[in-house]
């Protein structure tokens, strides 16, 4: 205990120093950091806020020191957080990398991958983005065809992805591809990884309901990836491709507490209030109210339920399903029940009639649809926890 | 506050699991159901309960108990809930208990307290007065004649009521109905001329009963407390018992579940095992969530209590509401999934539904829960 609280007077004067004026005002949009060959600062102050974390190694505190992470054990990344959360300082560095990617090289990757790849991601250097799926291959991701031919040097790529989110801002793309063209569809997979740079990448952005998205299509067209590139062993990258996607559910579930995941931020309580009026300081509407509470009191029970997987130290695993499946639920409930609160004003589309804030409710309330598709459907993820937590049959 | 259990905790619920186990499996329920017992209860296991410590969990160590607080009792409820075991546990060791300890005076504990410890002493907490809980909606009255106190009105629905050696009677000393202000609760024992205790029957075989006071004289040391005030201390014991119970309720619904998913593994038709059906699959997948849930929220609420957190009232009302509606979706499925043998007698899993149906009511119901929770956060 004494040797964490000595910890966190360090980690304070640190921060005292090193953390900009500037990073510890609310994060705008557009000073979102997310690093890479290309990175635009608006704000100089975030370049060096970004600098200043991933040479300490804190912007992946977790990841061990000879890799240019932070070394810190689990008590001490909770006082690191607990203590940029107190001074309210922006995350220096958003990165796929990071939350996905470097779990997965920690555990399948080879020395000189480590070595290679760790310290780019975690100083920001080079940014990431995630080749899964296909316009054939949705839920059934494993039936991919992008395929890798051995040319004994070099894998020769070709085929497509979409719904590689970034990828036209991004430097290296993990991509699933399949290598075992006559294995069984499971066991034919490889995880590998590929510059973006190469002769024969290019990417083409998608527009989705709610208007501009980050998505793209990514086309592999005769793309050389050197076999150094390849993470584990040939054909087994399945198993690599399951363990990153409990990251990423991990991840994505966050979004069913207010304010998390993709969304404006608002309240529905407040909204309600505003927009349906205010009797005796209640939301005025007795049905709208009702419905609000409800919904109100599942996130209190599913914030609980996420502070109590924590409490009980569990790791990723089926239960990761859970939090995908109702979080996204929950969160689309939510803005059902924002614009709905609205009425009229909940359906804007541009700036004639409607406000900025009105505008990014009815933006992000499409926006949230993809939350139940992305990363597993809802109903992939009640297959999972059917058969891998209840042990049902197929 | 962590939302685990300590290692006593744990320890208490591995007891309580194997008690409900070997000596309490739900054939104890059927054969209690089937017999003569009016107490529905068996006396017994009750002294056995008590040996192991399990009527003073929230008394204080002064008067012989243990202290090992909501957390520890709500743990074993849980636990007793699986086999639906019939006991005293919530009428007196909780709601008895809490009643006494908060509002008594020294010498009224030393008097109860004690016995309630040994297993001499059950009591009853006798509240609500119509159709729904509304703790507050008192229009049975008493009052002071010289040196006694006279009560007139009637109460319902009374938990454990019909065997109960005392009576917990709340009572409106001064103020109007559907106000806080003026409620005074007195103890009685059962026999006391002009109070008449009537066993109910209700579809899940426990033990109720409607009371009527009919110039009920009790003397000055019957009080518990002050008078007038007991309205804000009344609101804590019932939270108190709404968390008890929907840990009951949480384990009520756990044992439905698994022997409802077991029974999706052992039944074929078509050849296969109906486990094998999505349709029935992902109804069960998103009952383990809502399970998940009502886990969370009963834990939340017992660690509250125990932790005097100014968030008990929200997390009471959020844990048996959570449970609640939990147990409802849980029983009806249960039913459903077990076919036609589901609604026959001569199986078990009916007995949690009707267990369901009358244990949402106890204390408010989801709705009750709803509003309050609603009024609390100023929606």
């Amino acid at each position: 205990m004494e040797h964490l609280e000595h910890f966190r007077q360090e980690v304070r004067d640190w921060l005292e120093e090193n953390c900009p004026p500037s990073m510890r005002t609310p994060l705008v949009p557009e000073e979102e950091v997310w690093g890479g060959r290309n990175a635009e600062y608006v704000n100089p102050e975030s370049k060096l806020w970004l600098e200043r974390m991933g040479n300490k190694g804190w912007t992946a505190p977790n990841l061990p020191k000879e890799y240019g992470g932070g070394g810190l054990d689990r008590d001490q990344t909770k006082v690191l957080h607990q203590e940029l959360y107190r001074i309210k300082a922006r995350p220096a560095l958003n990165s796929f990398g990071i939350w996905m990617l470097a779990p997965c090289i920690i555990e399948f990757g080879s020395e000189e991958q480590k070595r290679e790849h760790l310290p780019k991601i975690i100083k920001g250097e080079i940014r990431w983005c995630q080749g899964y799926s296909e316009p054939g291959s949705g839920s059934d991701l494993a039936s991919l065809s992008t395929k890798a031919e051995d040319m004994g040097d070099h894998y020769l790529v070709n085929g497509q992805k979409v719904w590689t989110s970034y990828a036209d801002k991004a430097d290296w793309i993990f991509a699933l591809v399949r290598t075992g063209p006559k294995e069984p569809k499971h066991n034919g997979i490889s995880f590998l990884l590929i510059d973006m740079a190469t002769e024969g990448v290019s990417t083409k952005p998608i527009t989705l309901i709610s208007g501009k998205s980050p998505f793209c299509e990514t086309f592999f067209d005769n793309v050389k990836a050197p076999k150094e590139n390849l993470v584990g062993v040939e054909n087994s990258g399945w198993t690599i491709a399951k363990k990153l996607l409990q990251h990423e559910r991990n991840f994505i579930s966050n979004f069913g507490l207010a304010g998390g995941g993709t969304g404006s931020g608002a309240d529905v309580v407040n909204i309600a209030k505003k927009y349906l009026g205010e009797a005796n300081g209640q939301i005025a509407n007795q049905a709208h109210r009702e419905n609000i509470t409800l919904h109100k009191m599942k996130e209190h029970a599913f914030g609980l339920t996420l502070q109590r997987s924590g409490d009980e130290g569990a790791k990723a695993s089926a239960a990761s399903s859970m939090f995908k499946y109702y979080g996204t639920e929950h969160n689309k409930d939510r803005y059902e029940l924002m614009i709905a609160a609205m009425g009229n004003k909940g359906l804007g589309w541009t700036n004639e009639g409607f406000s900025d804030d009105e505008q990014a409710i009815t933006k992000a309330w499409l926006r949230t649809k993809a939350n139940s598709i992305e990363g597993g459907t809802s109903e992939v993820q009640l297959n999972v926890i059917s058969r891998r937590v209840l042990d049902l049959p197929n | 506050m962590k939302l685990i259990l300590t290692e006593e905790q744990q320890f208490l619920k591995d007891t309580a699991q194997s008690f409900a186990r070997d000596k309490t499996p739900v054939t104890h329920f059927r054969e209690m159901r089937d017999s003569e017992n009016s107490q529905c209860w068996d006396q017994s296991v009750w002294k056995e309960m008590v040996e192991l410590g399990w009527s003073g969990i929230l008394v204080p160590e002064k008067f012989g108990g243990s202290e090992f607080g909501m957390a520890g009792i709500s743990v074993i409820m849980q636990e007793l809930g699986k086999t639906l075991t019939p006991s005293p546990i919530l009428s007196t060791s909780v709601l008895g208990v809490s009643a006494i300890n908060m509002l008594g005076s020294d010498e009224q504990k030393e008097n109860y307290l004690p016995k309630i410890v040994a297993g001499e002493l059950t009591t009853a907490l006798a509240i609500d007065e119509g159709n729904h809980h509304d703790p507050f909606a008192i229009e049975a009255t008493a009052v002071l004649d010289g040196d006694e106190w006279v009560l007139n009105g009637k109460k319902v629905f009374v938990v454990d009521g019909a065997s109960a050696d005392t009576v917990l009677l709340v009572a409106r000393t001064s103020g109007k109905s559907g106000e806080s202000n003026g409620i005074s609760v007195f103890a009685a024992n059962n026999d006391s001329p002009g109070l008449n205790i009537t066993k109910i029957a209700t579809a899940d075989s426990r033990n109720y009963a409607n009371i009527e006071m009919s110039d009920l004289k009790l003397d000055q040391n019957a009080l518990l407390g002050e008078q007038d005030l007991a309205g804000e201390t009344l609101e804590r014991i019932l939270d108190l018992g709404r968390i008890a119970i929907s840990a009951e309720m949480l384990g009520n619904t756990e044992e439905a579940f698994e022997v409802t998913v077991n029974y999706l593994k052992e039944r074929k038709q078509f050849g296969v095992q109906i486990g094998s059906f999505q349709a029935l699959q992902h109804r069960a997948a998103k009952m383990f969530c809502e399970i998940e849930l009502t886990k969370s929220a009963v834990i939340a609420a017992m660690h509250a209590a125990d932790e005097n957190s100014n968030e008990l009232e929200r997390l009471a009302s959020l844990a048996k509401f959570q449970a609640g509606e939990t147990l409802h979706l849980v029983s009806n499925e249960a039913i459903q999934m077990h076919g036609g043998i589901g609604v026959t007698d001569e199986y078990d899993i009916g007995f949690y539904l009707k267990r369901a149906r009358v244990a949402e009511q106890i204390f408010g119901t989801s709705e009750f829960h709803q509003a309050r929770y609603a009024d609390i956060s100023g929606f």
